[in-house]
C-alpha cells in the first residue's frame, strides 16, 4: 500500500463518511476514468473492480493502487494536469 | 492521533555542516536526552547520548510504486531502539535525531517515519532540518529536494562566504522553499528550541508555515526557479470538497509525485478549522484538523514546490475536479 492511500485514505477519508462517501468517490473517479476508457465498480464496499472496454478487469483495494493499475491498463500516465482531461471534465459537467 | 516519540531529521549536502550542527546541539543543555542515528560513527562523539549507526539500505516493496520505497535500515534501527529502551539496555530518551548522508533522498526517510506500521505507531516526525553551506549553496539535485522538504533551512559557514553571497543565498532559499524558516548559524551554535518544536506542537502550530500560508495565499505567483524548481501559492474561494481533493491529489502524486517536491496547505473543508496538509513528493503526513483558523481568511491555501509544473495548470486542474464533484 502506498503512503498516500495508506496514511491519507485508510486512516481518514474512507472512514470519514462511510458508504455514502465511498459511493461519491466512485462516481467522481468514474468521471475521470471515462476519459481513459476505464471504469470502476465498488465490490461489496470492500474493494473495487477496474475495467477497460476490452473486458480486462483488475481488483484494487484503494485509490493509490487504483491509479497505478489504471495507468497500466490505459497504457499511459494518468496526469490530472493534462489540459484535455481538464477540458473533458468541464464538458461533461451537468 | 497518539503522541509518539519525536524524530527530527537533519539532512543536507556532504560538507554542509550537518555533523557540526548535530555535535553542538547534543552538547546544548536545552537538548535533552537524545538517541542519534547516523551513517558514520565517530564524528559526532558525544558519549552520553545514544548513538547508533545506520547502513543506508533502501527497500523497494513488492508492489513497487515509487512512494513505497522504504528505508528498511531506518525502520530496523528505530525498532531496535525501542526494544533496547524497553529492556532497559539504554536510558530513556526524549527524541531521536536522524542524520542522513549528503546524498540521501528525503522522501523514503519520511515515508518510513510516516507509514512503516511499527515506526508510525511509536514515533512522530517532528521536523526536517536541512543544512546549506553558504559558499556552495544547493549544487546538486538531491540537495534541492532536501531543502524543499525542510521545515528549517540552516545556512552554515556564513563566516567563510561574503555577506552579499549569504544574502543572495538566503533570498534564493526563501524563493525555493517559502515554507521553511531560515536560520544563519555559525559553528553549529543554535538553541535547539529554534529547531525542534516538540512532538505535540509539531506541524499544526508551526508559526512559520501558518504565517506563510497567510501571506502567500494571495494567489500571486512567486515564479522563480532553481534547477527548474518553482514555488507557487494558490488560494481557492469557498469550501473545498474533501473527497474530490483526495481523488485529485492521489492522482497528481501518482503521476507527478517525483516533481512535487513539497505541498503544504490549509484547506477549508467546511469544518470549524482548516485541515493542514503537508506532503513531500509521494509522501503525505496524516492530514491534521485544526481547531481554528489562524486569521479571518477562510480560503483554502496551497503552496507547491514543484519542478516543471506551473501554477496555472495546477489551479485549472484542481478547479475542474472540484466542479466535477459538484455537478
Amino acid at each position: 500500500m502506498c503512503a498516500l492511500c495508506g496514511v491519507l485514505l485508510s486512516d481518514h477519508w474512507t472512514e470519514r463518511g462511510g458508504a455514502r462517501a465511498r459511493a461519491f468517490r466512485v462516481r467522481l473517479v468514474n468521471r475521470v476514468l471515462a476519459y481513459y476508457g476505464l471504469s470502476l465498480d465498488d465490490w461489496s464496499g470492500a474493494v473495487y473492480t477496474l475495467r477497460d472496454k476490452k473486458g480486462a478487469a483488475a481488483v484494487v483495494s484503494d485509490l493509490g493502487s487504483l491509479w497505478t493499475e489504471a495507468e497500466r491498463m490505459a497504457g499511459r500516465p494518468l496526469d490530472p494536469l493534462d489540459p484535455e482531461l481538464v477540458a473533458a471534465l468541464g464538458d461533461s459537467r451537468g | 492521533m497518539a503522541e509518539g516519540l519525536p524524530v527530527a531529521v537533519i539532512t543536507g549536502a556532504l560538507g554542509s555542516g550537518k555533523t557540526t550542527l548535530l555535535r553542538k546541539l547534543l552538547a546544548h543543555p536545552g537538548m535533552g536526552e537524545t538517541a542519534v542515528l547516523v551513517n558514520e560513527l565517530g564524528e559526532v562523539g558525544i558519549d552520553h547520548h545514544l548513538l547508533r549507526q545506520v547502513d543506508e539500505r533502501t527497500v523497494l516493496l513488492a508492489s513497487g510504486c515509487l512512494c513505497c520505497t522504504m528505508r528498511g535500515d531506518l525502520a530496523d534501527e528505530l525498532r531496535e531502539l525501542l526494544s533496547r529502551r524497553d529492556r532497559g539496555d539504554v536510558p530513556p530518551f526524549e527524541r531521536v535525531v536522524v542524520e542522513t548522508t549528503g546524498l540521501a533522498e528525503p522522501a523514503p526517510i519520511l515515508h518510513t517515519l510516516l507509514a512503516e506500521p511499527v515506526v508510525k505507531h511509536h514515533f512522530v516526525l517532528e521536523t526536517v532540518v536541512a543544512t546549506v553551506d553558504a559558499q556552495h549553496g544547493l549544487a546538486r539535485p538531491e540537495a534541492v529536494r532536501q531543502a524543499a522538504a525542510a521545515d528549517t533551512l540552516v545556512v552554515t559557514k556564513a563566516d567563510a562566504a561574503g555577506p552579499d553571497e549569504v544574502v543572495a543565498l538566503e533570498r534564493e532559499l526563501g524563493r525555493l522553499n517559502p515554507l521553511a524558516q531560515i536560520l544563519e548559524v555559525s559553528f553549529g551554535d543554535v538553541d535547539p528550541a529554534r529547531l525542534f518544536a516538540g512532538a505535540s506542537r509539531g506541524r499544526s502550530r508551526d508559526p512559520t508555515s501558518l504565517r506563510l500560508l497567510r501571506s502567500e495565499g494571495s494567489g500571486e505567483n512567486e515564479n522563480h526557479s532553481h534547477q527548474d524548481v518553482e514555488a507557487f501559492a494558490l488560494a481557492v474561494d469557498g469550501e473545498l470538497d474533501w473527497a474530490a481533493f483526495g481523488v485529485w491529489l492521489t492522482m497528481l502524486l501518482q503521476s507527478r509525485g517525483a516533481d512535487v517536491l513539497r505541498v503544504k496547505g490549509l484547506l477549508n473543508v467546511g469544518a470549524a478549522g482548516p485541515v493542514l496538509l503537508n506532503g513531500v513528493q509521494h509522501v503525505v503526513h496524516p492530514p491534521e484538523h485544526l481547531d481554528s483558523w489562524p486569521d479571518g481568511d477562510r480560503r483554502s491555501r496551497l503552496v507547491f514546490i514543484a519542478r516543471g509544473i506551473g501554477r496555472a495548470e495546477v489551479e485549472a486542474s484542481l478547479t475542474a475536479f472540484q466542479r466535477a464533484a459538484r455537478s
